[in-house]
Formats: C-alpha cells, sequence, structure tokens
C-alpha cells in the first residue's frame, strides 16, 4: 500500500480533525472566560469547571478530535497531520466572515494565506516517514 | 533593571511558565501518542480485519498510547489553567504557534520522521500564520 498518496476517506478524515478541534476550542473558551478566576490553591474549582454545559460541549467536539486524530496518526506522520490541524483556525475565520459577517483585518487575512500556503505545501510531499523493514524473524507470532 | 537593562517582571515570568507548560506537555502527548499509532499500525487495515471492536482493542491495549494520553490530559488542564489568567488572544496564538515547531523538532528527534525542508517551511509558515490569525 503506498503511503504518498491518502484516499478521499483519508482526505475526510483530515477535514475532520481540522474543523473539531478549532470548534471545540472556541467551545471551551466561551465556558472559562465566564467563570471567575480559579486559583491553584483550590484544583476541585477546575475540576468542576468541565462539567458545566459550554466545556460539557467543547470536551464532545475535542473527543470527535481525538478519534479522527489518532485515525490520522495510524496512517500519516505526525509533521504531516499537524498542518491540517491548524487550517481548521482558516474554516473558522471564514465561517466567522461570511456566516457571523465578522471583520478580519488585514494581519488575520495574511495569517489565512500562509497557513493555507504552508498546509498546500506540505500536501502534496508524502504523507508517512517508510523506514526500512526490520529483518524479518522466521517465526512470526500468532 | 540591571546596567540598564528592563528585567521581566513576575507576571511576565507567569506567563511564559503558563505557556510553556502548555507547550511542552501537548508536545509530549502528541509525541507519545502518534509514537504508540505507528507502533499499533493503520487502523483502517485493522478494522477491515478486525472490525471497530479490534480497532479499538488495539488503541486501548498500548500502554505508550495511555501515557500520551497522560501528557495530553495534563497540557489540557493547562490550557483551561492558562486561559482562565491570561487572555485567549495571547494563549492561543503563543501556545498553537509554538506548539507547532516543537512538534516538528521532537517528530524529527524521537518519531525519526522525515522532516525535510518541505515540512520544515510548512511548519514555519503555519506556525505564522496561526500566530497572526489568532492574535
Amino acid at each position: 500500500m503506498s503511503h504518498s498518496r491518502l484516499k478521499p476517506g483519508q482526505y475526510a478524515i483530515l477535514g475532520l480533525v481540522s474543523i473539531s478541534a478549532p470548534l471545540g476550542d472556541t467551545l471551551l473558551d466561551r465556558g472559562m472566560s465566564h467563570m471567575p478566576p480559579i486559583s491553584l490553591a483550590h484544583p476541585s474549582a477546575l475540576l468542576a469547571a468541565v462539567f458545566t454545559p459550554w466545556v460539557v460541549a467543547g470536551i464532545a467536539l475535542l473527543i470527535g478530535f481525538f478519534a479522527s486524530y489518532l485515525t490520522a496518526l495510524s496512517w500519516a506522520d505526525l509533521t504531516y497531520v499537524l498542518p491540517a490541524t491548524a487550517f481548521g483556525n482558516v474554516i473558522v475565520a471564514l465561517l466567522s466572515k461570511f456566516w457571523l459577517h465578522e471583520e478580519i483585518s488585514p494581519s488575520r487575512w495574511a495569517g489565512i494565506a500562509l497557513i493555507t500556503v504552508g498546509v498546500g505545501f506540505v500536501a502534496q510531499g508524502p504523507s508517512r516517514t517508510e523506514h526500512p523493514a526490520p529483518p524479518s524473524s522466521p517465526e512470526e507470532a500468532g | 533593571m540591571i546596567a540598564g537593562i528592563p528585567m521581566p517582571d513576575a507576571n511576565h515570568w507567569a506567563e511564559a511558565a503558563m505557556i510553556a507548560t502548555v507547550v511542552l506537555s501537548s508536545t509530549a502527548g502528541e509525541v507519545l501518542t502518534a509514537a504508540a499509532m505507528k507502533s499499533i499500525g493503520d487502523l483502517d487495515d485493522i478494522r477491515a480485519v478486525s472490525g471497530l471492536k479490534g480497532a479499538i482493542k488495539a488503541v486501548v491495549t498500548c500502554p505508550l498510547f495511555f501515557l500520551g494520553v497522560g501528557f495530553l490530559a495534563f497540557a489540557f488542564f493547562a490550557l483551561l489553567f492558562a486561559l482562565n489568567h491570561l487572555p485567549l488572544s495571547l494563549v492561543a496564538p503563543a501556545s498553537a504557534s509554538l506548539t507547532l515547531v516543537t512538534n516538528a523538532i521532537a517528530g524529527k528527534i524521537f518519531l525519526k520522521e522525515n522532516v525535510d525542508r518541505r515540512r520544515w517551511v510548512s511548519a514555519m509558515l503555519v506556525a505564522m500564520g496561526v500566530y497572526l490569525l489568532t492574535q
């Protein structure tokens, strides 16, 4: 099986990795920024924050992210998958522009361009490093 | 101040420590998780042979995976703590862009990935882009 080109289903997994992480982080931020400051002296307050609705929704999205992320890591390099996770920031920025009609500053447009070029750059290369196979043992387990 | 050089105050050190904790624990977790998934093999192939249960079993019986998840869980709580004390406009760009660079370094050293010029350039472009986008 060649690892240099991904199948359409694998690109779909990378798409899921891209979109679910920034959306989950956004929900976490909304949940945490509405809470009073938490001190290290009271770590139980940090645990209680986990059960607030916004944080629960954020965690649910991040679990979806983690499942698709693990699947991607099983057939692609970490340094190939990580730029795809960053592309989610571009999707969220474009959604905020065209769906929520928020203003995007020139520096944010520059960020979108840099991420898009960076992801396109790495996507053209091989998705996985092929290491030389270890010497085969005459008796394979199982 | 020493010889006219302004010294960072305690707040700046605390901010740097919070962000460094998120970045380093996240990098350790991602590298360990990636190592676990590499040792398990292609999950699509395992699922084709053993079904979804077989794929889940392959993941949850790998000790390296749990070590990675432990670091990622620590990074998650470190992120919650940082978000509670620092603005998102500081935590998000700093941790996201630095993590991309530290992961590229760790991927080359610990996972022996072929981080060629293409991947270095991509990591730097994406790190700068994330910084600009999230600040």
